[in-house]
């Protein structure tokens, strides 16, 4: 076997050429919840494991154009703890903090739980319905994508060698504009949705749905975002004709297959339920905002 | 295979230890440092009886690498009684019976404290989700939530 590298760079310039300047498989390092686990079961060898949690850039939260740019690096104890953007995002930081136990929590990350790439990831669905953008770092300099753009499929996603995910942007929220995420698991800690749901949406001042969008977990090869669900809230007052709606269209759009956590069919009709409980969720939370 | 130098704190004492990069905190733990409290369950973060407090948060020491601690600070099972005087946790847990094999214990003792000092006055329900990461395959849990419950009301007299 090839011997492994270890490396803790402190600048995502340098984070790039050591990705750009290794032979072999690189892995990049951030909580490790789920690398080391795929390390050990030796899944992946990789050749440099690239630790980046020493890059100021990736461990901080900032505030930008009203909204908050997020370390791909933070962990999920870290933005729990973070009042400003558990007020603007509640949704978001409720999926985050659905990541496994209090331990896992100190060390996990959105950066990892978006570049892991499964289909179940309960922080992906959130950050799509909240119209996140995910920045990106590589040897042909930095772009910046929405979230639902990164993961292409299983363990997949669109970054090219050399690229890193630097940090998440939430956007800045107009008022009366709440988020909520909901998954259903079979019990209430520690395990992998069955089906997650993630709405964001705005009302007018005259209490009708301005803008909205839905986004699905665990029921495809990657999180999905839902346009006609959304369509079915905008211009209405949420009212149980719109949730039914949103529900039909959630169902509709769900694709996933039959596992020990839940039939196709199953897993189909759970959609529509907890997208409508979601939207009711994130109602709420407009309102009141 | 070359193995790297890392110095570390443990529980207080600065310490060096030569790891391999695949090797994880609860390896070097264990292998290098003998520390055996921390338990190996499941190698995987589901069980937590590797639990250890890694800069003041609870992690699994399974699931850090020993190459990750270079300037970092651990603090393990090994540091929570004072000398021979048991912590109020510790003591609760044995008039509880909050054990039977003791696999578990350690990582339910770390986890527990963390939950206290952050919260001197859990409820149950606080306290069940709080241990939702640390598995018992012996006691049914009550008598571990009952101790820590009973470890707190003595905690918040004293
Ligand atoms: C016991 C347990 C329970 C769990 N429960 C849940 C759960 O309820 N819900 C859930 O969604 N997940 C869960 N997970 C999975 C895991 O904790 C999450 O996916 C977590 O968010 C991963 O973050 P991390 O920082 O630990 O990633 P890491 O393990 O460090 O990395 C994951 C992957 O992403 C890549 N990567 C990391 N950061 C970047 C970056 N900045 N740029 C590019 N690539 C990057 C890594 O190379 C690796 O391939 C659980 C895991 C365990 C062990
Ligand atoms: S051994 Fe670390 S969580 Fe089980
Ligand atoms: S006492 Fe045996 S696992 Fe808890």
């Amino acid at each position: 076997m090839e011997q492994m590298r270890y490396e803790a760079p402190d600048t995502v310039d340098a984070a790039v050429a050591l990705l750009v300047g290794a032979g072999g498989e690189t892995r990049i390092l951030a909580g490790g919840t789920d690398l080391l686990v795929q390390l050990r079961a030796e899944w992946i060898e990789p050749d440099l494991i690239l630790d980046v949690k020493k890059i100021p850039e990736l461990t901080e939260i900032s505030k930008e154009n009203g909204g908050f740019r997020i370390g791909a690096a933070v962990t999920g104890a870290e933005l729990g703890e973070h009042l400003g953007v558990k007020k603007a995002w509640p949704g978001v930081v409720e999926a985050v903090e659905l990541i496994g136990s209090v331990q896992i929590q100190s060390r996990a990350t959105m950066g990892g739980n978006l570049c892991n790439a499964s289909p179940a990831a309960d922080s992906v669905p959130a950050l799509i319905a909240a119209g996140a953008t995910a920045a990106i770092a590589g040897p042909n300099g930095r772009r910046e994508i929405p979230v639902e753009d990164v993961g292409t499929g299983p363990g997949r996603t669109c970054l090219a060698k050399g690229e890193i995910v630097t940090s998440i942007f939430l956007p800045s929220r107009p008022a009366h504009s709440g988020d909520a995420y909901l998954r259903f698991i079979p019990r209430t800690e520690m395990d992998i949705a069955v089906v997650g749901a993630g709405v964001s949406l705005t009302l007018d001042g005259g209490g009708k749905c301005s803008a909205a969008r839905v986004a699905l977990g665990a029921v495809a090869e990657r999180a999905l975002l839902v346009d006609a669900a959304a369509r079915a809230l905008i211009g209405t007052p949420v009212d149980d004709a719109a949730l039914d709606n949103l529900a039909k269209a959630a169902s509709a759009a769900a694709r996933p297959i039959d596992d020990k956590r839940g039939t196709k069919e199953y897993r189909i009709k759970v959609s529509g339920v907890l997208a409508r409980r979601a939207a009711q969720a994130a109602l709420e939370r407009a309102r009141q905002s | 295979m070359a193995k790297i130098h890392v110095t570390a704190t443990v529980n207080g004492d600065e310490v060096e230890f030569l790891c391999e990069l695949e090797e994880t905190l609860l390896d070097v733990l264990r292998d290098e440092l003998h520390l055996t409290g921390s338990k190996e369950g499941c190698a995987s973060g589901d069980c937590g009886a590797c639990s250890v407090m890694l800069d003041g948060r609870l992690v699994c020491a399974c699931l850090v690498l020993g190459v990750e601690m270079e300037g970092r600070s651990v603090e393990t099972i090994e540091a929570m009684a004072a000398g021979d005087e048991l912590h109020p946790l510790q003591q609760k847990f044995l008039e509880h019976a909050a054990l039977q094999c003791g696999i578990c214990t350690p990582g339910i003792l770390v986890a527990a404290k963390a939950l206290l000092e952050k919260k001197p006055d859990p409820t149950e329900t606080e306290v069940r989700f709080w241990l939702a990461g640390n598995l018992c395959r012996c006691t049914g849990y009550d008598k571990i939530i009952r101790a820590v419950l009973d470890a707190a009301a003595e905690m918040r007299v004293s």
